[in-house]
């Protein structure tokens, strides 16, 4: 049996009559790339800022990490790593600056630091930009670089938000890389996206429509029980049911 | 621990390699002091002066002496013509004319009342009003050397001090008022500009969900300012001393703790702010007009606040710098100890707290 990192079981937020996400449930397992559609105003965000820790649910269950959503919230943010889809790094902080900054702030040692530093700037192959700005780096490397910085201190699972908007094709192949290689080491990846190609490259893929759940399964299975050639059009086919409009 | 001093060290970072922030946490007090000390001055000097002299007796000269060494005038003897008097006005060579009247000397020996007469430009009244005073002040002193009190079956002479500052040194009444200004502007638009940064950048949702306490953001993000809002105060405090001549009477230590709870104050107020936009611009904005203005003109050292209407007289308590103004006059120019100025302190103290409670109250509930 797969460990299960993320439980979900009738997760609803309700903001009033609202309910921006109703009753949903599902389970990622350890290690595995899920993916996390739906259309904006879907209630993807607020789902995921309740998994986050940001936000308390109205009802329902869920953990992360083995933690839970309600009371747990702290011990749940050490597991995490995060990155928005606004680019999250300092600018006016060097490549190394901010290494250490985040480093510092979820609690790395500073041996340790130092240690996956070296290693992270020889990776990224970033060793002689260490020293520079951040906000003089190309979009792709900042974009890769927020990446490491959301694992660098080793979380369980990490949430992307949107992590390559507006990044170049080839860019964004190479961002997939680095997030194969993080789940092959064990990291579970959650992830949002607007592109439909990169709902091929996850593992399971949850499509929102209207605060639900309307289909959960690998890409392969969805493209054959909405009869599509591709993920565009199954998310397609589901999205254009929806009763609200986008934000 | 550690995580809380990476946060200042990045923190420092931010604000030493922003040029503007800089240039606003240590050029403005250079400027507001240099301005308000130097060019800001309430003291009338150099007034240019005609004097018409249609008596020409010993009394006049005299007077006229006694005019010519006060260094408040730049004299000018026009002429017995008084449309040159009109026209010195037009073309704006003086501002002040002083005309003796044919006999004047011999109704002040015989008659025992003498007039003059002096004319001013009333555009700039405070100005005239001043020249006025002055030049009566000058004749009553001349007066009694020619006419002995003696000879006057009564007579008041009025013996005046002014206490705290026997020499009219016109920037002590400035440098707490500039104080208050600076650490206001300092500490509250610099702390809501850079929190409502982080908020623009995206950075402060990274910063949300890392295992760093919100409340601890906020905190982390307000202890730089409040850092440099010390050394900002002292560098202020050097400056009053060293360059405007204006001495520390009481207690440094004092005067550095309520410096202390009114920067506190104002970081709050800056938190505040913070919580209430999402924009850097408008944090700037509400911070300049929210509190840059109300502290110019409800704080008392620009305009007087006994003058003021009653409700404005009321609204001028809810300015925290109103407050710390009357701390650091007492404290500062008539060295007054902490038993002088605990209710000022108190008050302080309140606004504090309460300015704190709303701003972290504020952002809980925008987490939620």
């Amino acid at each position: 049996m797969e460990e299960k990192v993320i439980i979900c079981k009738d997760l609803t937020k309700r903001f009033g009559e609202f309910y921006a996400v109703n009753k949903i449930s599902f389970e990622v397992n350890k290690g595995e790339i899920f993916g996390f559609l739906g259309a904006n105003g879907a209630g993807k965000t607020t789902a995921m800022r309740i998994l986050c820790g940001l936000s308390h649910p109205s009802s329902g269950e869920a953990t992360v990490a083995g933690f839970n959503v309600y009371k747990q919230q702290e011990s749940i943010k050490k597991n995490i790593g995060y990155m928005s889809q606004k680019f999250s790094l300092y600018e006016n902080l060097t490549v190394l600056e901010n290494i250490e900054f985040f480093g510092g702030v979820y609690g790395v040692p500073a041996a340790e630091i130092k240690k996956r530093t070296t290693q992270l700037l020889e990776q990224l192959g970033l060793t002689a930009e260490a020293k520079k700005f951040v906000g003089a780096l190309p979009l792709g490397w900042k974009q890769k670089l927020a990446f490491s910085v959301a694992i660098f201190h080793r979380p369980k699972i990490v949430f992307l938000d949107e992590p390559t908007g507006g990044v170049d094709p080839v860019t964004r192949r190479q961002f997939w890389d680095m997030i194969y290689a993080a789940a092959a080491a064990g990291i579970t990846i959650f992830v949002t996206t607007h592109y439909m190609d990169e709902a091929e490259y996850c593992n399971r893929v949850t499509i929102m429509v209207d605060g639900k759940v309307e289909a959960l399964d690998t890409p392969a299975n969805l493209k054959t029980q909405f009869s599509a050639d591709n993920m565009d059009q199954v998310f397609y086919q589901l999205a254009r049911r929806a009763q609200r409009s986008g934000d | 621990m550690k995580q809380f001093l990476a946060f200042i060290r990045k923190e420092f970072f931010h604000v030493f390699r922003d040029k503007r922030t800089l240039l606003i946490m240590f050029g403005l007090p250079v400027v507001q002091i240099v301005l308000f000390g130097f060019a800001l001055t309430s003291e009338v000097k150099d007034i240019t002066l005609t004097i018409v002299d249609h008596a020409r007796d010993v009394n006049t000269r005299q007077l006229i002496g006694k005019i010519k060494s006060s260094s408040y005038f730049i004299v000018s003897e026009a002429p017995l013509d008084d449309n040159g008097i009109a026209d010195a006005f037009k073309k704006g060579r003086s501002r002040c004319a002083l005309i003796f009247p044919a006999n004047f000397g011999s109704d002040l020996q015989h008659g025992g009342k003498a007039q003059l007469q002096i004319i001013t430009d009333g555009s700039d009244p405070n100005t005239a009003k001043t020249v006025i005073n002055y030049i009566s002040a000058i004749t009553t002193a001349y007066q009694q050397e020619v006419s002995p009190a003696a000879r006057l079956p009564y007579m008041i002479v009025p013996e005046t001090r002014m206490l705290y500052n026997e020499e009219g040194n016109g920037s002590l009444n400035f440098i707490p008022g500039v104080m208050a200004l600076v650490l206001m502007i300092v500490c509250t638009a610099l702390t809501s500009v850079s929190v409502v940064r982080e908020k623009e950048l995206g950075t402060m949702e990274i910063l949300l969900v890392s295992p760093f306490q919100p409340l601890m953001v906020l905190i982390a993000k307000a202890i730089p300012y409040l850092i440099l809002s010390l050394a900002n105060f002292i560098l202020i405090l050097v400056l009053a001393v060293f360059v405007l001549n204006v001495g520390i009477k009481g207690s440094i230590l004092l005067l550095f703790l309520e410096s202390m709870l009114f920067i506190i104050t104002c970081l709050s107020l800056g938190l505040l702010i913070s919580n209430t936009t999402n924009s850097q611009q408008t944090a700037l904005l509400l911070s300049m007009m929210g509190m840059m203005i109300p502290t110019m003109i409800f704080t008392g050292f620009m305009f007087p606040l006994e003058n003021m209407p009653l409700i404005f007289r009321y609204i001028s308590n809810l300015i925290p710098s109103r407050w710390y103004f009357l701390v650091v006059k007492a404290v500062m120019l008539k060295g007054l100890g902490f038993e002088y100025v605990w209710k000022e302190t108190l008050v302080l103290l309140g606004m504090t707290t309460a300015a704190l409670a709303v701003a972290l109250r504020n952002f809980k509930t925008r987490l939620s």
